[in-house]
């Protein structure tokens, strides 16, 4: 390229560097600069002292979210394989209709399941209509794990079923072609190879699921109470800016940790990168 | 019979209601270097994969070895592929690549490591073991996916296009390369090309294929020599193909002029194609040829010229060591070996002369686009 | 084609019917006589009526719709450049860093994000002494700032896939570098700026969680309103909204693939009509 278009090329860049240098980096550090003090302006490490408070919420927010993201890798993974076997058309079908439910209100989608679990909820009714005694549904942590299992379900399946379908069929064919059955091909090139799609398919459901809050609020009840309900409250009830943002600035280190590790691991697996 | 190592037996395959292979009926003699040559779309891909077992053909039998495998899947069969693109395992390193089949096997450690190590010597990659696929050049890659298929010791080895990626020179070696491993190993190597100077140089035998139909079956030299049709005609080598008539046995008549030829078994004045490779055409001066035609181009090719000589409205192409001007006439003649007579065919007439060179350069004017894709 | 087992078929009903469980179970009460979301008294149209009656619920979807429009345009002319100024970019550091710096409103949980953009705001409020500067500025910039990975991530590749000399032949025709990118290469890479802008857009409209820190009292976005009237017991007014945007997206969706299906039949008529 001339210099003339190299200098255009930077020029066009900059509202953009300036954009993010001021609403993406300039934020974070708001958040670190509120950690680290109190209402006064000074430094404190007060805010970070308290959060040992809260080790127990941590570790349920991360033990919930991990078990959301591992039931719906085994929900997605055989959904995204059988889609990726299918002709074009099907393909298409299923992708809009696994697409589809996210279009609608996330807010209504899990209040919606309310209707379903609660105590005289529809399951209730068909089960007390059976002659069996009412299940407690509503207010468990099994319920707050559907709910992040259901709204996130989809952000797994599309990612490992696109690795699988870019897939070249011929490295499927050229292991046939040396002896390998069905179940051998899964095992030595199927899944190898969709290790891309599985990390970032574990990291899309992984992180929202850690940091949510409605799910929580609506279908765990007062009794599962997680790091987003936490930070929630600081900034819209208890108006503890600092302790929220000591909170939010432990959860994002916390998370790119996680996503620091599963991206090793995938780099180290030597998997396709996308 | 006993040593055909696959009998292809009225097969027929059609895509969407698209013949791709009509009726075909082929054998394969064990330990043979067999190409199938011809355009895109020709067939021959096919072909090979219903062998491999990817393709089921739709009639017919595959047999190997005197037994029909119709249906059985592609790893029960004993023979591997070469893929187009190599088709390695990007998550495997060059070592792993290799010993899959082997470790599908549930082939001992020791033994693996055994046979690996030997395939890399054979393909002279020695100490590329720990290397990534993606860190190979295309020329490495070939070597390993040819060791990859060769380490489970397979009858027949398929190779479908496998230097199509390479650039000439690289080719050329490759060939020489592929052709020693073939004779040392003595097994069997079905090799698909549309490259007719890589299938003339390597092949036992070639099948000559358009529209999946076999067009001719022999050796490099019968196919060159003695072109069935206009199709195999043009497709082999350069050649002037022209009308022309049996007037009797051993006399055919063309371009105005009685020639004597090798010929026999036509009917008195039957129509034929006559083909005349051009450097079987021998420039002399005008009052001793036997024909004569002016000179409408010539272009240096290094070793001789490529003259194009217009005679009575038919362009030939002739190669000769000597200069000649635009625009004089010259005299040519042809001996009776370096004429043969081929019966006419569905391809007669559809070749033209020289006045260009290709198709594609024909149909310039039709705006049509030329697409680059395999079957 | 492979035949389908009965297990597989039978695991993919599963699924599909878990996905739209609570979807259906909305749809089915939006239509409920009674003002109960559990218990279905009867067929009605009445929750849609009080719904166009529901003065703030409007509002609020008015508001939802001018934050996306603004947002989306914003983002999407913004990123557009950004994108063909990452893509020229030669110093490779610099690339991987403006790009781990894109990725970030990706990466981060949502409810960091929005936590940082109000700490962000009320802080620039506090300098200047004044309180309230949230509103709708501030939910312009957050929501501009969310889509703007979306729209660079759309964009990029159709520029790799650009043929790297298609500028540089406009060039040697006669265009300014400026005229060869407007005539040349936004042709090229358009596909890709439409589907950044499609998806800045949904974005926009489904967010909760950021706008939901950023937005003041009187920039409520319908998301955030849902939000509210969730906190009580919902009416079925909230099921017949959901359920128009339900079929609204359908319909989209349907006509779109209609329309591109149809494409595609003719481009591959064009093509068969190429060959001989």
């Amino acid at each position: 390229m001339n210099k003339q278009s190299s200098l255009m090329s930077r020029l066009a860049g900059a509202p953009y560097l300036v954009w993010a240098a001021l609403f993406i980096i300039v934020p974070l550090g708001m958040v670190a600069y509120y950690a680290f003090t109190d209402s006064e302006g000074a430094f404190t490490l007060a805010n970070l002292a308290e959060i040992s408070k809260y080790k127990d919420t941590f570790v349920l927010s991360i033990w919930l979210g991990l078990l959301a993201t591992v039931i719906c890798l085994l929900i997605a993974y055989p959904l995204a394989y059988i889609m990726a076997q299918k002709g074009p058309q099907k393909q298409s079908t299923m992708t809009m209709l696994i697409m589809l439910p996210m279009w609608m209100n996330f807010l209504l989608r899990t209040y919606s399941w309310m209707t379903i679990l609660e105590d005289y909820g529809l399951v209730n009714t068909l089960i007390t209509s059976l002659g069996f005694e009412p299940l407690q549904l509503i207010n468990t942590r099994g319920a707050v794990v559907l709910g992040m299992v259901y709204n996130f379900l989809p952000y797994m399946i599309l990612p490992i079923y696109t690795v699988m379908l870019k897939t070249d069929h011929s490295l499927v064919e050229a292991a046939q072609d040396l002896g390998g059955n069905k179940l051998d091909v899964f095992r030595n090139v199927t899944i190898p190879l969709s290790v891309p799609g599985v990390v970032s398919g574990f990291t899309m459901v992984f992180v929202p699921s850690v940091s949510t809050f409605y799910i929580s609020q609506k279908l765990g009840g007062t009794g599962t109470i997680l790091i987003g309900d936490i930070i929630e409250t600081q900034f819209q009830t208890a108006n503890n800016f600092h302790l929220g943002a000591s909170l939010s600035f432990i959860l994002m280190i916390l998370i790119f940790i996680c996503l620091a590790v599963m991206n090793r691991f995938s780099d180290d697996d030597g998997g396709v990168i996308i | 019979m006993s040593n055909h190592i696959i009998e292809l037996k009225n097969v027929s395959v059609a895509f969407d209601g698209q013949q791709i292979i009509e009726n075909m009926n082929l054998y394969i003699r064990d330990k043979e270097f067999i190409t199938f040559l011809g355009p895109s779309g020709c067939g021959k891909t096919t072909t090979l994969r219903m062998i491999a077992g990817f393709q089921e053909p739709d009639s017919g039998e595959v047999i190997f070895d005197g037994k029909v495998i119709n249906g059985v899947p592609p790893h029960k069969r004993q023979l591997n592929t070469i893929f187009q693109r190599y088709a390695l395992f990007p998550h495997l390193n060059v070592y792993e690549n290799i010993a899959f089949g082997l470790r599908l096997k549930k082939t001992p450690e020791k033994d693996i490591k055994e046979a690996v190590t030997e395939m890399l010597s054979l393909i002279n990659l020695k100490g590329f073991e720990r290397r990534n696929i993606a860190s190979l050049s295309g020329g490495q890659q070939q070597r390993v996916a040819i060791a990859r298929a060769l380490v489970v010791k397979p009858r027949v080895l398929l190779l479908d296009e496998p230097l199509g990626a390479l650039d000439l020179k690289l080719r050329k070696d490759m060939q020489v390369e592929l052709k020693n491993i073939q004779q040392r190993l003595g097994i069997t190597f079905i090799y698909v090309t549309h490259d007719q100077e890589e299938a003339l140089s390597m092949s036992d035998t070639i099948v000559v294929m358009d529209s999946g139909v076999i067009q001719q079956i022999g050796t490099p030299t019968d196919i060159y020599n003695e072109p069935k049709n206009a199709f195999v005609a043009d497709f082999i080598g350069e050649s002037n193909i022209i009308e022309g008539v049996m007037r009797a046995d051993f006399w055919v008549e063309m371009a105005g002029h009685r020639f004597k030829c090798l010929d026999k078994g036509f009917g008195v004045d039957e129509n034929v194609d006559v083909v005349v490779r051009p450097e079987d055409v021998d420039v002399v001066p005008v009052e001793k040829s036997m024909i004569s035609g002016i000179v409408t181009s010539i272009t240096f090719k290094g070793v001789y010229y490529e003259i194009i000589v217009e005679i009575k409205g038919f362009k030939w192409m002739i190669q000769s060591t000597d200069y000649q001007a635009v625009g004089s006439t010259i005299g040519l003649n042809v001996e009776p070996d370096a004429i043969h007579i081929m019966k006419k065919s569905q391809y007669s007439g559809l070749y033209g002369d020289y006045s260009s060179f290709s198709e594609e350069f024909d149909e310039l004017s039709d705006a049509t686009v030329y697409e680059d894709e395999d079957e | 084609m492979k035949k389908t087992s009965i297990g597989s078929k039978l695991y993919q009903a599963l699924v599909f019917i878990f996905l739209y469980a609570p979807i259906i179970v909305l749809i089915v009460f939006s239509f409920n006589s009674g003002k109960s979301t559990s218990v279905f008294e009867g067929f009605s149209l009445h929750w849609y009526k009080e719904l166009f009656r529901d003065a703030a619920t409007l509002d609020a979807f008015k508001n939802s719709m001018i934050v996306a429009v603004a947002s989306s345009i914003i983002a999407t002319v913004m990123g557009t450049t950004a994108a063909t100024a990452i893509y020229g970019y030669k110093n490779k550091l610099l690339k991987s860093s403006v790009m781990t710096v894109t990725n970030i409103p990706m990466m981060n949980p949502e409810i960091v994000t929005g936590v940082s953009m109000m700490l962000l705001f009320v802080f620039i409020g506090a300098v200047f002494g004044k309180t309230g500067t949230l509103g709708f500025g501030t939910l312009i910039i957050a929501h501009t700032t969310f889509e703007l990975p979306y729209v660079i991530l759309n964009v990029l590749p159709k520029l790799r896939q650009t043929d790297p000399h298609l500028a540089e032949a406009a060039q040697d025709l006669g265009c300014t570098p400026l005229q060869a990118f407007f005539k040349v290469m936004l042709p090229a890479i358009m596909p890709g700026i439409i589907s950044g802008l499609m998806m800045a857009f949904t974005l926009s409209v489904d967010d909760f969680i950021i706008s939901y820190f950023v937005s003041g009292t009187e920039s409520q976005t319908l998301p955030i309103r849902i939000f509210s009237m969730t906190k009580r017991r919902v009416t079925p007014d909230m099921y017949a909204l959901s359920t128009l945007i339900f079929v609204a997206i359908l319909v989209l969706l349907i006509v779109s693939n209609i329309i591109s299906a149809h494409g595609d039949k003719k481009l591959s008529k064009e093509k068969g009509g190429a060959k001989k």
